[in-house]
């Protein structure tokens, strides 16, 4: 009887294999292997965007599914993300929030009909996925309101010791997002050159400075 | 005339403050409304019909029509065709969408180049009687529910690579098809966006192309709307009818199984 039940089993095992084997889809990790050459085939560089934007670093290969990266994964994207931020030239933190707001409100940079792929050439694209100026009411909602983003966390003055701590992390997040979350769908703007400090400054200025409209 | 002119500043007026009062709540009811009065007359109907003359054409080296062409249901099979693609085809031992399908029967049937139409840019010459065509065939679906077959292993497997292709990142921003299109009741700027992981409803997302885009005047096979996806995401360019679009379609179409297809759509 008991004989019996494994050669039951032992056929089923069989016949899941020869059904898998007619059936033809591959298993996962074949799978996996086909899309990366699928994708690669299916592109061609056109102006400044090169295939080799097609190359994923560990933090994009790892945020390619719908399963978050295991928890080892996730921290060492985040290690070495924080590692690579570069913090401002002479502790400068803050530049002019008018010139924030244009580049918070310009989209532009780094598609194939765009002639240079420098920061000079870039928005920061913010209102694409903020609302940030209460004044603007077409923003979007893939990241969360920075409506009074300063103000919400204390920020009285640009300089104020208090307020060094948000200051920084702001500056880091804007660097690499991916230093305080491993997925985040925010874009690197300075690890990835998408944006100059000096634009990061005036950033900066419209998120955090009590002048800004954005905290009024 | 002379009385009309304060009375339509007057609604311009209202309508410009209740725009911007509304604007947060209800922007996605703004622009819906926006669109039914478009649609009222919706300028896809001008391509619809130049399609149709297209696939009845005898045209091409071979001087023959579209007619016989076997988009899925059998040769000259139109209605219903749509809301199945992309499918298998075993003559061509692919998977196809509408477009690829398309280049298939224009260059066994006509004799046309498929690769040189494949190669000229969207709205020039051939690919301006490609829009005619999708615009057509489209819309011979319309009211149709989405369908997609997933009986063959090769469509399977082309479903399990457009699902990879969907949440690959990459380029200088790190975007994938999911960052804006995994989640419910997102928007860029006023733009909502649907959730392409699952069934996002009827006459959205895969549901709703081609479509006629209104700020451009231009019909928009879904070729190039996932061609100007890949611009935004700031990847390279895209081939036309290359393995990833047909496996993003599949990927899509089969999420969207029972949506009802409104395409031609109009879109802003």
């Amino acid at each position: 009887m008991k004989h019996k039940h494994i050669a039951v089993a032992g056929s089923a095992v069989g016949l899941a294999l020869l059904v898998a084997g007619c059936a033809s889809v591959p298993d996962a990790a074949e799978l996996d292997a086909q899309a990366l050459a699928m994708i690669k085939s299916s592109f061609r560089a056109e102006g400044i965007a090169t295939m080799d934007r097609l190359e994923q670093d560990l933090g994009q290969k790892a945020c390619s599914s719908e399963a978050a990266p295991s928890e080892a994964v996730a921290r060492q994207i985040e290690t070495e993300a924080l590692a690579s931020i570069k913090w401002p030239a002479n502790g400068q933190y803050v530049g002019d929030w008018r010139e924030g707001e244009k580049l918070a409100q310009n989209g532009r940079g780094m598609t194939w009909t765009d002639k240079v792929a420098l920061p000079t050439a870039n928005g920061a694209n913010c209102y694409n996925c903020h609302q940030i100026g209460k004044q603007e009411v077409s923003f979007g909602t893939i990241g969360p309101s920075l409506y009074n983003y300063g103000k919400l966390r204390g920020v009285k003055a640009i300089d104020d010791p208090a307020s060094a701590a948000i200051v920084q992390y702001t500056w880091g997040k804007l660097w690499n997002s991916k230093a305080y979350s491993a997925c985040s769908n925010m874009p690197r703007f300075g690890h990835m050159a998408l944006l100059n400090e000096e634009q990061l400054r005036h950033v900066m200025a419209l998120l955090l400075d009590p002048k800004s409209p954005v905290n009024q | 005339m002379k009385n009309a002119k304060p009375q339509a500043l007057a609604a311009a007026v209202l309508s410009l403050a209740m725009g911007t009062a509304l604007a947060q709540k209800t922007a996605a009811d703004g622009i819906a409304e926006y669109r039914a009065l478009l649609a009222d007359g919706n300028p896809a109907e001008l391509f619809e019909a130049k399609g149709e003359d297209l696939w009845k054409t005898k045209r091409g080296p071979k001087n023959a029509s579209l007619q016989a062409c076997d988009l899925g249901k059998g040769p000259g099979i139109v209605k219903g065709a749509f809301v199945e693609l992309p499918r298998w085809f075993a003559d061509v031992q692919k998977v196809q969408d509408l477009e690829s399908r398309l280049l298939t029967c224009m260059s066994q049937l006509q004799g046309l180049d498929a690769a040189l139409i494949a190669k000229t840019p969207f709205g020039k010459d051939e690919q301006r009687n490609m829009e005619a065509l999708v615009a057509w065939i489209s819309a011979e679906s319309r009211g149709l529910r989405m369908n997609l077959p997933q009986a063959h292993a090769q469509e399977q497997q082309s479903f399990e690579l457009g699902r990879r292709a969907f949440f690959f990142r990459g380029g200088p921003m790190d975007f994938s098809c999911a960052s804006c299109h995994g989640e419910d009741g997102k928007r860029i700027r006023l733009q909502d966006l649907p959730n392409l992981t699952k069934n996002p409803g009827d006459g959205v997302g895969f549901a709703a192309w081609p479509a006629y885009r209104v700020s451009s005047g231009e019909l928009w096979s879904m070729q190039r709307r996932l061609n100007d996806c890949f611009r935004q995401q700031r990847f390279p360019y895209p081939g036309y009818g290359s393995d990833i679009t047909i496996a993003l379609a599949v990927y899509m179409g089969v999420n969207a199984k029972g949506a009802e297809s409104i395409a031609p759509a109009i879109k802003r």
